[in-house]
């Protein structure tokens, strides 16, 4: 599988791939879409790239190992969840900015929640992935 | 306030990423916190002597009536004060005890993490909340425990503590739940507003059994106190801090709380008093057996905890008054014997009680600790247990029916207890100065300091107990609803009480002096063993562990077609049996919409790849195969107005395909195929299957199409949470917890995967 189209490609493919899932991670309040989602889209890409390139080629361009995403992502979820407590609501009260924010829109602990689940999505695929083909 | 409980957890949780920069100072960094919780605790002393308690409430989860109220009354004041205040010492005497140690930061962070739980537990009004702080302090106690981890004793000490001690957890929950059912709520000052109702409920028996056995594992009462001794493999501030002073304390601490809400009755006196009459016996002549100071300290603590079980058990005035006495005096007495055994320890590097003696010569103000705190267990006048013991004899010869057997084990028990802890705190400190140990020196002040300060504390207390007077008047009210006004004094006058303390002075000494250690008696204990609790603990658990390894290679041998077909026939039965009494089947064929052609194309798309995939002779044709119809599937949500899910489903299947092309591509080919007979079998458990998710399919058409559920949260989506997207507001909102532990399953699944992938537990191997 290492044709020059599939390569030059998948280069291209990665970051607008990672865009696009960032893309349907946002728009998820109100329309398809989701961290679930998104988080599958952005693994995916990583996957295809490694596929064109090998492994050690996408592990240098992350740079972070991805089994750190598992616990950011689990962090983030928590504190979102968390947070409306600090202020003396019970928690996983929904809480919201009163302005949107240019291009992402309202802005709330939801979101955060979103990004979350987002990331642990991205890290635990990632970590499957990656161990099982470095194994084999 | 819920800063002041939960700040050990914040703290512990950022230690691992600044201990890099603190590895110097991290000890003083802690200590600073249970100094600064106890100054804070101390600060609300005064309100609480004034009014009873007082009451800090935060929201959790109203809708189950599970909230975060702290009580902070004279009992809660007292465990907090002594979790902070021994906290605190014990923090500063660790900071030179495992100075240097590797780990030292992650000792810190789990003592922090202890200390939090533990101050949640007394704290919690909400019995579900003060659940979760129980257990909590299980957890972190089975951290402290195994902190040695290389050492396999310690860690199988630590599993047997966390065994016994989560059962009895588990037990105390379902207490809590049955109390709940019956009073209706899960806030104690509101039960407490009227005991009748529970007292008088067809289910009071189970509820005192329950939380009897919570409160017995906890404080390792008989016969569930085994794991205690065990738990000392932990470094000594932990035994010092975990074993004697604060966590076993938490089931005495259970009982006296409940004691206004469910005591006084029947079988809650009988049963506490015989549970704690036994325990307090057998852990004093058991302590005498003991060379190892630590074992010796472990039994008499058994036998503390005993008395004030007994204590709570007589459950009259004097015994309550007692209860709340005692508690002070043997966390005082007992952390100074803890503390001052590590010293001699850290020194000398034994623990042999028959090898130690004459250190005073060489360390002056630890053997004045110890001495005194021995005198203090022993209850000798001017020291505080002697102010305790009076109260304690007063309330077994005035008892009424057995107050002559009762006070004749009380008196026994305590006369067994001065040697012990004669032995420990005494013995080590006075005769020959073995050569050996001529040139031990005397430790840095962050070791001697904290137990001579708590041993003077005995002193003070013991010598003017009008200092604790009052405080100890708002402990006992919060134990006994209209308390009578007490009189702490030194003297009594002449009277039985004093006959008797004068009595167990004097068969103490005896003892003493006729009573040496040596391992002789421990040996000949040895005998019984096969009949000691801890090896029936022992032998249930290696039975258990022999049924699951029969179970578990039983149903998993290793095939994954085995899996599939075990869970196939599982839910086709289970399903089926109840399919079989209820199904309704009739298909209304004029609400079934227009085939499309779009839809029909796609169907014989499925139809023929399933007819490739079973004949498809390469792995890579069935692989694609079962793509295809994961994509069809999608086509079908598509079609039916579901795009999330379209969307979902079609990354999922495409990562399923690359997962499955990533290990099958390597395999070899083909070679061997299954025979005729399992094919047939393979496909009848497969027709079996898809005819019972077919049925299932019609029968939801009988169900109606529309519900409350999706209508409320059609309407409730964007009011409540603000978006517009029902499924995503429902999965990060309405149920975002449910998300929440979903992510976790996933991320414990990628570890799974990651940990037997790449783990290698035979380093050989490698090579």
């Amino acid at each position: 599988m290492k044709s020059l189209i599939f390569k030059t490609a998948s280069n291209y493919l990665l970051p607008l791939l990672l865009m696009f899932s960032i893309f349907i991670l946002l728009r998820g309040h109100y329309l398809p879409g989701g961290g679930f989602v998104g988080g599958l889209m952005a693994a995916l890409a990583f996957m295809l790239y490694s596929f064109a390139f090998g492994l050690k080629e996408t592990r240098n361009i992350v740079k972070l190992n991805p089994r750190y995403l598992m616990p950011i992502g689990l962090a983030i979820t928590i504190l979102a969840a968390v947070s409306p407590f600090v202020i003396g609501l019970p928690i996983m009260t929904g809480l919201w900015f009163e302005e949107p924010l240019i291009m992402v829109g309202m802005v709330g602990s939801a979101l955060f929640f979103d990004i979350g689940v987002y990331l642990i999505v991205i890290g635990s695929t990632l970590t499957i992935m990656f161990s099982i083909s470095e194994t084999i | 306030m819920i800063l002041a409980v939960l700040s050990g957890f914040l703290i512990a949780a950022l230690v691992p990423f600044f201990s890099k920069y603190l590895k110097k100072t991290i000890p003083f960094v802690f200590s600073a916190l249970p100094i600064v919780l106890f100054v804070y605790f101390i600060s609300y002393l005064n309100q609480i002597k004034l009014s009873s308690h007082k009451m800090f409430s935060y929201l959790w989860v109203p809708s189950m009536g599970i909230d975060l109220d702290f009580r902070l009354d004279g009992l809660s004041m007292l465990f907090a004060l002594m979790i902070t205040g021994i906290g605190s010492l014990v923090f500063l005497y660790t900071a030179n005890y495992l100075k240097g140690h590797q780990y030292l930061d992650r000792f810190y962070g789990y003592l922090a993490m202890f200390m939090a739980s533990m101050l949640g537990l007394v704290l919690s009004d909400n019995l579900m909340t003060m659940f979760v702080f129980w257990e909590l302090t299980s957890i972190s106690s089975f951290f402290l425990i195994g902190f040695n981890n290389e050492d396999p004793e310690s860690r199988k000490s630590a599993l047997t503590a966390l065994g016994v001690t989560g059962m009895g957890g588990l037990v105390l929950l379902a207490g809590i739940i049955v109390i709940a059912s019956v009073g209706d709520s899960y806030s104690f000052t509101e039960l407490l507003s009227s005991p009748e109702i529970i007292k008088s409920s067809s289910s009071y028996l189970w509820i005192i059994g329950l939380v009897f056995i919570g409160a017995f594992t906890k404080s390792a009462q008989f016969p569930f106190h085994f794991w205690l001794p065990g738990a000392m493999k932990a470094p000594t501030p932990v035994s010092t801090y975990l074993h004697s002073a604060t966590m076993v304390k938490a089931g005495i601490y259970l009982l006296a709380r409940f004691t206004p809400l469910l005591g006084d009755t029947y079988w809650w006196n009988s049963t506490l008093i015989t549970v704690g009459a036994i325990t307090m016996i057998f852990a004093a002549v058991h302590s005498l057996f003991r060379i190892d100071l630590k074992s010796i300290l472990a039994y008499s603590t058994i036998s503390a905890l005993g008395i004030l079980v007994f204590l709570i058990g007589l459950g009259t005035e004097d015994a309550l008054l007692g209860a709340a006495l005692f508690i002070v005096t043997h966390a005082l007495y007992k952390a100074t014997l803890f503390l001052v055994t590590g010293i001699i320890d850290h020194e000398t590097g034994t623990r042999d009680v028959t090898r130690l003696g004459g250190l005073q010569k060489v360390m002056k103000p630890v053997a004045i600790a110890g001495f005194l705190a021995a005198l203090s267990s022993a209850g000798i006048p001017l020291l505080l247990g002697f102010i305790s013991k009076e109260v304690m004899y007063e309330a077994t010869f005035h008892f009424g029916k057995w107050a002559i057997l009762l006070t004749a084990l009380i008196v026994l028990t305590k006369a067994l207890l001065f040697v012990a802890g004669f032995w420990v705190g005494v013995r080590p400190f006075t005769g020959q100065l073995p050569s050996e140990y001529e040139k031990v020196h005397l430790p840095s002040p962050l070791l001697w300091v904290p137990p001579l300060l708590m041993a003077i504390l005995c002193v003070l207390f013991g010598t003017a107990p009008i200092i604790i007077e009052s405080f100890i008047q708002s402990v006992y009210s919060s134990i006994m609803p209209n308390a009578p006004e007490i009189h702490l004094a030194l003297w009594h006058g002449l009277n039985w009480p004093l006959g008797l303390s004068a009595l167990t002075l004097a068969l103490g000494f005896g003892l003493y002096f006729f009573l040496k250690p040596s391992n002789g008696l421990l040996e000949k204990t040895k005998k019984f063993e096969s009949i000691a609790p801890i090896e029936l603990a022992n032998a249930f658990g290696n039975l258990f562990l022999g049924f699951a390894k029969f179970w578990t290679n039983f149903f998993q041998n290793g095939y994954l077609r085995n899996y599939v077909i075990s869970i196939l026939i599982f839910v086709t039965i289970l399903a089926g049996y109840r399919l079989f009494f209820g199904v309704d089947i009739h298909l209304d064929w004029t609400q079934i919409s227009q085939i499309t052609p779009s839809e029909l194309i796609v169907v014989i798309l499925m139809v023929t790849s399933i007819f490739f995939a079973l004949f498809s002779p390469t792995r890579t044709g069935v692989i694609v195969a079962l793509g295809i119809i994961g994509l069809a599937i999608c086509l079908f949500f598509l079609y039916y107005s579901a795009p999330d899910l379209a969307m979902t489903q079609f990354s999922i299947d495409t990562l399923t395909v690359l997962l499955f092309m990533l290990v099958l591509f390597r395999l070899p080919k083909n070679t061997t195929f299954s025979s005729r007979k399992t094919r047939i079998r393979d496909a009848f458990f497969s027709l079996m299957f898809g005819t019972l998710i077919s049925v299932l399919a019609l029968e939801v058409f009988e169900a109606p199409s529309s519900s409350e559920v999706s209508d409320f949260y059609a309407e409730s989506s964007y009011l409540l949470a603000k978006g517009k997207n029902v499924v995503n507001v429902i999965l990060v909102d309405f149920r975002g917890i449910d998300t929440m532990v979903e992510t976790v399953v996933l991320v414990i699944a990628a570890l799974g995967v990651l940990s037997l992938l790449k783990l290698d537990l035979n380093p050989s191997k490698k090579d």
